[in-house]
């Protein structure tokens, strides 16, 4: 019997791995034959020498930054201080960051550019800085079930009230305590919050395409509706950038200082 | 104590409608060494917490070196403090972590560098400053808490049961170290244990503290031998108990089993008929007369413990059994069980339990 489960669990594997797998090689094969009768990497070349590229790619990524920032502004004090004074509120928060994942992108967007148009009392739309302003505060809030997910995870792993404690009875006040002590030790999850907004902003269309950015998602969007073998090559691009950050969280994780403030 | 540097009047603290510390008041003198003594609940910690300013007293104040603290924050304090479960900075070294009071105090870099190299030299690990906790022991991890604490010359040295996380033995070696660590800087020093071994071996003073308020402050020694209360005598050391009727209050008789005896002055609030509850420490018994030793109970022997150096015996004294160590002499065999026996103390260490 147990064999037999042995057996079953590989099939399910294989299965598994061509559903993924398949489609993928499939498509990089399509975006290798852009010369005709020959395997190249033409789509490749046209795609990197495109200026639009270039463009909307670097505004992603800008745009990824400052989400990052934003984000780790956001999230890291507030896991923090939920964590140490006020775990009560701990489902509360839990609850309000998984939002976006039930909200639907359109939803907020179209909730932005009702409540931040020209007219209003706050008009983000007003203005391109504005704009640019709104879609990174957008990101974040897109990005916040990973980024928080990720912060309180690396904040479990570290005696977080006994180490506030001793810091601050060595004289040391709350920036100190957070920039110094928490932050050092719940980088690696911070990281790995990171690369994820990175990767979702970097792929990230309704968003941007509403607010009428230059970003990389409408640009994925538009190459895909107009040309053929290009949008093949960018989505490989897009998922290697993708699996790129996964990997990077991987091995981020192994430095992860160890614990040493629990009795041994 | 008008020379007092820690001042702890009249402290209370409720959490919602549950009072942990009622009424709580010591008076520290500079470079003593009190250690806070009760079992798990009894508010030591809370006390501890509200010195160091991590919790705020319901009404009360503390003064340390004559400077009301009450309301400051634990920053503002100047107190060192080391924590059960060491506390260290995984992500700083040996060193680092040493010189993180005097880093934010903005000391230079030189002179942080010459007092961490000094307070390894006084922990006895001048090697090292290098490592980084995860690759130290627990009692290495502990001696690194205790010179971080130290590092920046705090007025005060708060101990929240550092001990608690060792083994037997490196906790014996440390609490040691942590004494003549504390005697040289001569630093005012409050200890928290539920320990009554560490307590009585390396305090000035004990406050032994039970259901949120200090049952007696004194120096080991009285609260070993002149505990105040029930709960004190029970908590602190071995106790026999036996069972008496007060014959003639003035006299100070009382009967224990088939025997009496004569304590005058040890039951003036008593009177004739009235059920009273005696304690003797094991070592202030002894098997037949003794020099001192004024009162006598008879009894058989009930059990004989053969430990090497001391050999433990146990004697029935009426429906009591009385618990006391003897020495071993290779010139003297050890009691039969069954045998008769007599015990003899003296009525000064007879203690009556209200």
């Amino acid at each position: 019997m147990k064999k037999g489960g042995h057996w079953w669990a590989w099939l399910t594997f294989f299965l598994g791995m061509g559903y993924f797998i398949i489609p993928l090689v499939a498509t990089f094969e399509f975006s290798m034959r852009m010369k005709r009768g020959e395997y190249s990497f033409e789509a490749y070349r046209v795609v990197f020498a495109s200026s639009q590229f270039q463009q909307t790619f670097t505004y992603s990524v800008v745009a990824a930054i400052f989400t990052i920032i934003l984000g780790v502004l956001i999230v890291v004090p507030t896991a923090y201080w939920v964590r140490l004074r006020m775990p009560y509120l701990r489902p509360i928060i839990e609850f309000i960051t998984l939002l976006p994942l039930v909200i639907p992108a359109i939803v907020i967007v179209f909730g932005y550019i009702r409540m931040y148009g020209t007219n209003s009392w706050l008009p983000f739309l007003g203005t391109t800085t504005g704009t640019n302003i709104l879609l990174v505060i957008g990101y974040a809030v897109l990005a916040l079930p990973y980024m928080y997910r990720a912060v309180d995870t690396g904040l479990r792993t570290i005696d977080v009230k006994t180490l506030t404690e001793a810091a601050q009875i060595m004289g040391a006040g709350w920036a100190t305590i957070i920039g110094r002590v928490i932050l050092p030790n719940v980088l690696i999850a911070v990281l790995s919050g990171a690369f994820l907004t990175f990767a979702i902003v970097l792929g990230e269309f309704t968003m941007a395409s509403l607010l009428n950015r230059p970003a990389f998602g409408p640009y994925m969007q538009n190459l895909g509706a107009n040309r053929a073998y290009e949008p093949a090559a960018l989505a490989i691009i897009a998922f290697l950038l993708t699996w790129g950050c996964m990997t990077a969280i991987q091995f981020l994780a192994r430095y992860a200082p160890k614990s040493a403030n629990r009795p041994n | 104590m008008a020379d007092a540097f820690l001042s702890i009047q009249h402290v209370k603290k409720s959490f919602g409608d549950v009072t942990v510390v009622q009424d709580f008041n010591l008076d520290a003198a500079p470079g003593e060494f009190v250690s806070f003594l009760g079992p798990s609940g009894c508010g030591k910690t809370t006390v501890l917490r509200m010195v160091a300013g991590f919790e705020e007293p319901t009404a009360g104040k503390i003064l340390i070196g004559g400077k009301d603290v009450t309301r400051l924050k634990p920053n503002q304090r100047n107190i060192g403090m080391v924590f059960q479960a060491y506390a260290l900075f995984p992500n700083l070294t040996v060193a680092q972590n040493i010189a993180f009071g005097l880093r934010v105090a903005g000391v230079n870099r030189a002179d942080q560098d010459k007092r961490v190299a000094e307070m390894l030299n006084i922990i006895k690990l001048p090697q090292m400053g290098d490592r980084y906790p995860f690759q130290l022991s627990g009692g290495q991890q502990q001696r690194i808490a205790l010179a971080r604490a130290l590092a920046p010359s705090p007025k005060l040295l708060l101990l929240d049961e550092p001990l608690s996380a060792l083994d037997a033995k490196v906790r014996v070696s440390l609490r040691d170290e942590i004494r003549s660590i504390q005697k040289r800087l001569g630093i005012t020093t409050i200890f928290v244990t539920h320990d009554q071994e560490e307590a009585l071996s390396i305090s000035d003073r004990i406050a032994v503290m039970y259901q949120g308020v200090a049952e007696q402050v004194a120096t080991p020694f009285e609260i070993y031998n002149r505990p105040s209360t029930k709960f004190v005598a029970n908590f602190v050391g071995t106790l026999n108990v036996l069972e008496g009727v007060v014959a003639d209050k003035d006299q100070g008789t009382v009967k224990v089993g088939e025997g009496q005896l004569a304590m005058k002055g040890k039951f003036n609030g008593h009177k004739a008929g009235d059920a009273v509850t005696l304690a003797l420490r094991p070592e202030a018994i002894a098997l037949g007369d003794y020099p001192g030793h004024d009162q006598k109970l008879s009894g058989k022997i009930a059990d004989v413990h053969f430990l090497g150096s001391v050999i433990r015996v146990k004697v029935a004294v009426g429906k009591d059994i009385v618990s006391m160590d003897t020495f071993n002499k290779s010139t003297t065999p050890p009691p039969q069980v069954g045998e008769p026996a007599a015990i003899t103390f003296a009525a000064r260490d007879v203690l009556v339990l209200h």
